[in-house]
């Protein structure tokens, strides 16, 4: 992998160590509202400064990054997971269930990603599972296809005629002689995948859709402070900041693996 | 709708004008029947017919993609091109590395950021609203930076490509000029995943002018979809949606008829051979 590939690696286990350890990290309380220290510029008390309810940014931004990171891993594993399955069976099956599956998949893809994802958001209640599902609902089309099509170049080898040889059912073919094979690809996949996923999250806190106060995100904290942009600019800042800097790391990493691993997505 | 406080007796009549009391499927069946006849109901809020609407905002959100797209496209073939021409060179790697950085950017941060800049601090444009030229380049500056970014990378890769095809190779040997060959020999085929890019591009201005329209305050589709979402307007996020796809796929289709001109390799049709 390039350097730049490691170096974003390495930074994001960096800002998965600061999110997960953000009780320590932070000497306030992320929701904690404190009318007397409104709109406070960064400083030593407040590194970010403050909100308009006093509430400080730094600790704000390290608790949203807990929120926002782990939403894009979920929802990039449970699109993997699903993409995998349906596309090993599309692959293997063929036919009819490969026509079918495809043509879902390609209907799928041929919507605009955030509209589909705030069509599925608007029908349930907001919350992290919405926005995990809502990205998962567009994003295993992608994977599904990958599979699909790494699964026909495997399925007639020697190794899985042998296993139909011997009298491997149906089950053990796709998913101890198959899926091992496809696994690979499909966390690549998983890995140029995320910087976009994260991105989602973000837009749809932003548009309201995502977690809902008083838990903070980095999308509804930009949301809430941007009718402060002109006067308290750092109320807007540091969140885009981490989402700019999160989503960066992520997609260098995923160009290192596309690199390496020479996929054409 | 009716507030808090409202008399169950008039929940109930609202209900009933709305056809909300009805089961699930009979309300499917009813918006398929009024989509059908051309029709995508009243705003809930406004009592308006959801299709003007959106035909009033449409142009806008037109006049926003196609300001962007002005924006993204040289800037964009140029860098490429340069990139790939410089390439493993330090241009290169600042070109790229941007490139990245561009579409890592949340759209809705990095408008503001724009706006904080060219607006508050030096004051050349108006910050937010619907209007002449001066209104859309803020808007237009902001939807261009992820395009400029995938424009860039895909030109970069397909001339690289290309450059290293044995026809250039001939050009370069006949001794035609570099911008000859760059402009004529190489451009001509990078043309096709350009105009798929550049395509799909416009199509996601009409996603991403969800975001961009609510922060500039610019008066378009995409502002009417998070006026919608924000009010629970349903026959209003539906409409949005719906023709917001109805225009993704009607470009995406465009896109595949074109690449017939570009490149008459590309079948119309199965018995076309």
């Amino acid at each position: 992998m390039p350097l730049t590939g490691k170096i974003a690696g390495a930074l994001i286990i960096a800002i998965s160590i600061l999110a997960l350890f953000s009780p320590i990290l932070t000497s306030h309380e992320p929701e904690k509202i404190d009318l007397d220290g409104i709109k406070q510029p960064p400083g030593l008390e407040h590194p970010f400064g403050t909100d308009n309810k006093g509430r400080d940014i730094f600790s704000r931004v390290l608790y949203g990054g807990r929120i926002s990171i782990s939403i894009a891993i979920i929802a990039a594993l449970i699109s993997m997971s699903i993409g995998m399955l349906i596309g090993l069976c599309a692959g293997y099956f063929g036919g009819t269930v490969d026509t079918l599956v495809m043509a879902i998949v390609d209907l799928i893809l041929a919507f605009p990603s955030l509209l589909l994802a705030i069509g599925v958001s608007i029908i349930f209640p907001p919350g992290i599972y919405t926005v995990m599902l809502a990205i998962a609902f567009v994003g295993w089309a992608s994977f599904a296809r990958l599979v699909r099509s790494q699964t026909l170049t495997l399925k007639d080898a020697a190794y899985i005629e042998a296993a139909r040889a011997i009298g491997c059912s149906r089950a053990r073919i796709l998913f101890v002689h198959l899926m091992p094979q496809c696994l690979p690809i499909g966390l690549v996949m998983a890995g140029i995948k995320l910087g976009g996923y994260v991105l989602t999250e973000a837009s749809l806190s932003f548009l309201g859709l995502g977690a809902q106060p008083p838990m903070p995100t980095w999308g509804s904290m930009i949301s809430m402070n941007r009718a402060y942009i002109a006067s308290e600019p750092w109320m807007v800042l540091f969140p885009g900041l981490a989402i700019a800097v999160t989503s960066l790391c992520f997609n260098m990493l995923g160009d290192g693996l596309r690199d390496k691993y020479g996929l054409k997505i | 709708m009716v507030g808090e406080r409202a008399q169950p007796e008039v929940i109930e009549k609202i209900r009933k004008e709305l056809g909300s009391d009805k089961d699930i499927f009979s309300q499917y069946a009813g918006y398929v029947k009024l989509l059908l006849t051309g029709e995508m109901g009243r705003s809930y809020y406004t009592n308006r017919k959801v299709l003007d609407d959106i035909l009033m905002k449409f142009p806008n959100t037109i006049k926003l993609a196609f300001g962007a797209m002005f924006i993204a496209v040289p800037i964009g073939l140029f860098l490429g091109f340069l990139a790939a021409y410089k390439r493993d060179t330090s241009a290169d790697r600042i070109i790229s590395s941007l490139s990245i950085l561009g579409l890592s950017l949340p759209v809705f941060w990095s408008g503001l950021l724009i706006m904080l800049f060219l607006s508050f601090k030096l004051k050349l444009f108006p910050p937010s609203g619907t209007g002449d030229i001066r209104f859309l380049i803020l808007p237009a500056l902001t939807l261009s930076l992820p395009a400029i970014a995938t424009l860039v990378r895909v030109t970069r890769t397909s001339v690289i490509e290309i450059a290293d095809m044995p026809f250039i190779n001939t050009a370069q040997a006949k001794g035609l000029s570099v911008f000859r060959i760059n402009s004529v020999h190489i451009l001509r085929n990078v043309l096709i995943p350009l105009v798929t890019v550049i395509g799909l591009d416009f199509a996601s201005y009409l996603n991403g002018a969800v975001l961009t329209e609510t922060i500039f305050g610019w008066d378009g589709i995409g502002r009417f979809t998070m006026d919608g979402i924000m009010k629970r307007d349903y026959p209003v996020i539906m409409g949005c949606i719906i023709i917001g796809t109805v225009v993704f796929v009607l470009l995406n289709l465009l896109v595949d008829i074109l690449y017939h001109y570009l490149d008459p390799r590309v079948r119309l049709y199965a018995s076309d051979r």
